[in-house]
């Protein structure tokens, strides 16, 4: 019963979403307020019927109705509970649901906290949400319908792949998902804009706290995503420019640039046409990440063709909007005035650098993904693209970013004066030497290391230069008012500060790993074996029964100079129903480095295989994009910057314009 | 296997199958001197586990991997260079097995694309910076262009009044 009211529910989404496809665009060029008016309704209610979907969907995983084929595939009696939860998206047809519903959610959100947005842009852009909408609900109900039914209804179920039985599930999917996903508000707004024809300063202003906001999110589901892996997979790698990873770095790489060049336009006025472009490439890029994902084109070019159904959907969901925004952006883009000038040599200069550095980084990732590919189907030739292309492309094109970052945030608008801002930078580059030489003296090579660290120190210390400067204008000890000054900034200025220091602190994670360690043997309980700075040894093997497997942990001492400073505990699990073992690696934090153990069966001898790792600084890695995401959410609290501001300000300006007139 | 299915499922594309615990190099693999297992690991690095997706045979577990370890460890052992073991490989396996693409005629728009993007971008924002500065400033009149805006100013001025 209620799996047919969330099939139902589904349908009526869809019906909703149709609605809100065709009356609100009607209503607009027909003028009607009341139908422009049904948008908000409609978004709203659309999102209730497919959370309705969902909710049912997810009580079919809970309490384990194996009617359902998807909870057969997926799900298992004696699961724990979180995964029964987490496990409705840890599959196809759930993980479309999870997206159809943050989708519609985007639209709910874009209703109702969007009344600064003139009736017509939000009538065109809900319109265009409600496409979006009606896109994915049909692909869910016609390819992909996680209410199929299966008859006679089999006892038990097959169980989640264990490797998704992990609190990773839980978290990094609906975090990814409301970063790609939630970019769809300014892919609508945007085409809104470009459906209207009026683009100023103002639409700057509508994108900024979902952008900011779908960032955020997506810097969170890729770190949290990485982490997931690094335990994961037992060898300590945490980025593999896998097809599948670089799905979501695209939209991170061109939604970082449009937070940027948004700036310049609520600002200046300037860069409008650029925004546009990007506020589109940015959803066209998390549909080109859902296409490679969904349609099973990775695998390979021929499993793609053998079973089309669903890649030809999801590819035909693809050109359609993105075909369809870029032909509306070629027919307005023309049409937009050029706005504020500017010199090369200003802030805006060097957010223009930073886009362009930004945009090249990702086309290198654009094309080492798809290349493969393109290749295979034009001549068959296979080739492989790994991490040395994207170090050798990429890692040129975003290094210099990491120089340039604070030098832009102390360049004036309009016209900067470099020479300023790199004296006023003289403390941030010393102190970057000064890592670079203490770290060489103290761990020593490779050069990639200490210089990288140097680097990163020089990029923490440059980010706060600004509010220094902003607090302190006349130096550390003449100025006055403290206090007051560093209340009175803006959290965006906090924000930028803190984000562009996080990914500092992420480059110092990353560099550091140069002087990390590694040993693999065969360790004998009783033996110590050292691993950097520490000695590793087997106190003892015991074995203890899961929920759904049975578990052989090995119970280690960590010590240093004789003291025991920590217990290390890695695993391996057998999980029963697929008959899959899983090794869980231990791993302790010891002064943001990691101690990370994996091991492998017992010997016949009552050895145990392992692998042992120092990874020195590597918790900052993720610490890192913490910090970003955090400044990124100082920003989106910004009072000024909020959603309604602009139209308290349009107000405002509007009642004072008649008496200055 | 590992990788590959692993980051399939990160995002949720469940490939069937059963998915193998990660267990890379073991310890009977390496070899007694440190020199030439540290080659064996850069040349490993560099190669592609041909049964897995952007995965290495260093990190692979898969059975496949450990052979061309072991492959590898024995070309050493019998004082191949590493460009020579890279050779034997790639005559096998085609350019399929190296991770890092060689560049050639059908691969120069995979390394050099996001380069020209770069190089593409950076003049056209360089031009038209210029044409806006050339512009902005209207350029002050010549000597000639100020006697005769003079000339006809005062004829307007002698017509008018």
């Amino acid at each position: 019963m209620i799996d047919e009211v969330g099939h139902y529910a589904l349908v009526l989404a869809l019906a909703l979403a149709v609605m809100q496809m065709i009356l609100p665009f009607w209503g607009a060029r027909a003028r009607d307020a009341r139908l422009m008016a049904l948008a908000r309704p409609a978004a709203l209610a659309q999102f209730a019927f497919v959370a309705l979907s969902y909710a049912a969907l997810t009580y079919a995983h809970v309490v384990s109705d194996f009617s359902l084929a998807n909870v057969v595939e997926n799900s298992h009696s004696t699961k724990p509970l979180i995964y029964k939860i987490s496990g409705v998206w840890g599959n196809h047809e759930g993980s479309m649901m999870l997206w159809a519903l943050i989708l519609t959610l985007s639209g709910a959100a874009m209703a109702a906290f969007s009344r600064a947005i003139p009736p017509r842009l939000l009538a065109d852009a809900l319109s265009v949400q409600g496409c979006l909408g009606v896109a994915f609900l049909l692909f869910i109900l016609l390819t992909s319908n996680p209410f199929a039914r299966l008859s006679p209804a089999p006892m038990e179920g097959n169980d989640l792949n264990p490797i998704l039985q992990d609190p990773g599930l839980a978290i990094h999917p609906p975090l990814l998902y409301l970063g790609y996903v939630g970019f769809s508000i300014v892919f609508s707004l945007a085409a809104g804009a470009l459906i209207g024809g009026r683009i100023d300063a103002a639409f700057a202003r509508f994108i900024r706290p979902w952008t900011l906001a779908a960032w955020c999110f997506l810097t969170l589901g890729i770190a949290m995503g990485s982490y997931w892996a690094y335990y994961t997979l037992g060898w300590g790698g945490f980025w593999f420019w896998d097809p599948v990873e670089n799905a979501s770095l695209l939209p991170w790489l061109s939604g970082t640039a449009l937070l940027h060049c948004a700036a310049v336009m609520e600002k200046r006025d300037a860069l409008k046409i650029w925004t546009i472009f990007l506020a589109i490439l940015t959803f066209s890029l998390s549909l080109l990440g859902t296409f490679l994902v969904r349609s099973g084109v990775l695998t390979s070019v021929h499993s793609f063709a053998s079973d089309p159904q669903r890649g030809l959907f999801i590819l035909g969901i693809l050109v359609l909007f993105i075909g369809g925004s870029l032909f509306l952006f070629m027919l307005r883009a023309p049409t937009l005035s050029q706005g504020g000038l500017f010199a090369p040599i200003s802030r805006e200069g060097a957010l223009v650098v930073n886009n362009l550095l930004l945009t090249a980084s990702c086309a290198a990732v654009f094309v080492g993904t798809l290349y493969p590919l393109a290749l295979e189907a034009w001549n068959g030739d296979k080739i492989s693209v790994g991490a040395p292309f994207f170090n050798l492309t990429f890692g040129p094109l975003f290094a210099p970013l990491a120089l340039l970052m604070p030098i832009g945030q102390n360049l004036a608008w309009k016209r900067g004066d470099l020479l300023a801002a790199l004296q006023r930078l003289w403390f941030a580059a010393a102190c970057g030497l000064a890592a670079m030489l203490a770290f060489y003296a103290a761990q020593g090579a490779p050069v990639t290391a200490y210089v990288g660290a140097g680097v990163a120190i020089y990029l923490i210390v440059g980010a706060f230069v600004e509010i220094f400067n902003r607090i302190f204008p006349a130096g550390l000890r003449a100025s006055k008012n403290v206090a007051s000054r560093a209340s009175g900034l803006p959290l965006s200025a906090w924000g930028t500060a803190i984000a562009h220091a996080g990914l500092g602190v992420t480059l110092l994670g990353l560099a550091a790993s140069g002087w990390g360690a590694e040993k693999i043997v065969s360790m004998k309980t009783g033996e110590a074996y050292d691993v950097g700075p520490y000695q590793l040894s087997v106190v003892a093997m015991t074995a203890a029964p899961g929920p759904n497997y049975r578990e052989a942990i090995a119970h280690m001492s960590v010590s240093r100079n004789g003291a025991v400073v920590a217990m290390i505990e890695p695993s391996k699990r057998f999980f029963t129903t697929r008959r899959m073992g899983v090794s869980q690696a231990g791993i302790v934090t010891l002064n943001f480095g990691q101690i990370y153990v994996s091991i492998a069966e017992q010997n016949d001898n009552g050895a145990v295989d392992a692998r042992l790792y120092w990874k020195p600084l590597v918790s900052l890695i993720w610490l890192g994009a913490l910090a970003m995401a955090f400044g990124g959410g100082l920003s989106l609290a910004d009072r000024r910057l909020r959603v309604g501001v602009a139209r308290r300000a349009a107000r405002i300006s509007g009642a004072s314009a008649p008496a200055a007139g | 296997m590992g990788l590959r299915a692993f980051f399939l499922l990160v995002l949720l594309v469940l490939a069937p199958g059963a998915l193998a615990p990660a267990f890379a190099v073991q310890p009977d693999e390496i070899l007694a001197d440190s020199q030439l297992e540290q080659r064996a690991r850069n040349i490993s690095a560099g190669l592609r586990c041909l049964v897995c997706q952007n995965q290495s045979i260093d990190d692979s577990d898969a059975t496949l991997a450990k052979d061309l370890r072991v492959l590898v460890r024995e070309h050493l052992q019998a004082g191949d260079s590493d460009e020579q073991i890279r050779k034997y490989l790639v005559a096998r396996y085609g350019n399929f097995i190296l991770l890092k693409p060689p560049f050639a005629w059908d691969t120069a728009l995979l390394w050099l694309s996001p380069f020209v993007l770069l190089a593409l971008g950076g003049a056209a924002i360089l031009s038209h910076s210029r044409r806006k500065r050339s512009e902005k400033p209207a350029a002050p009149l010549s000597a000639d262009e100020s006697e005769k805006l003079k000339s006809l100013l005062g004829a307007s001025g002698g017509d008018g009044h």
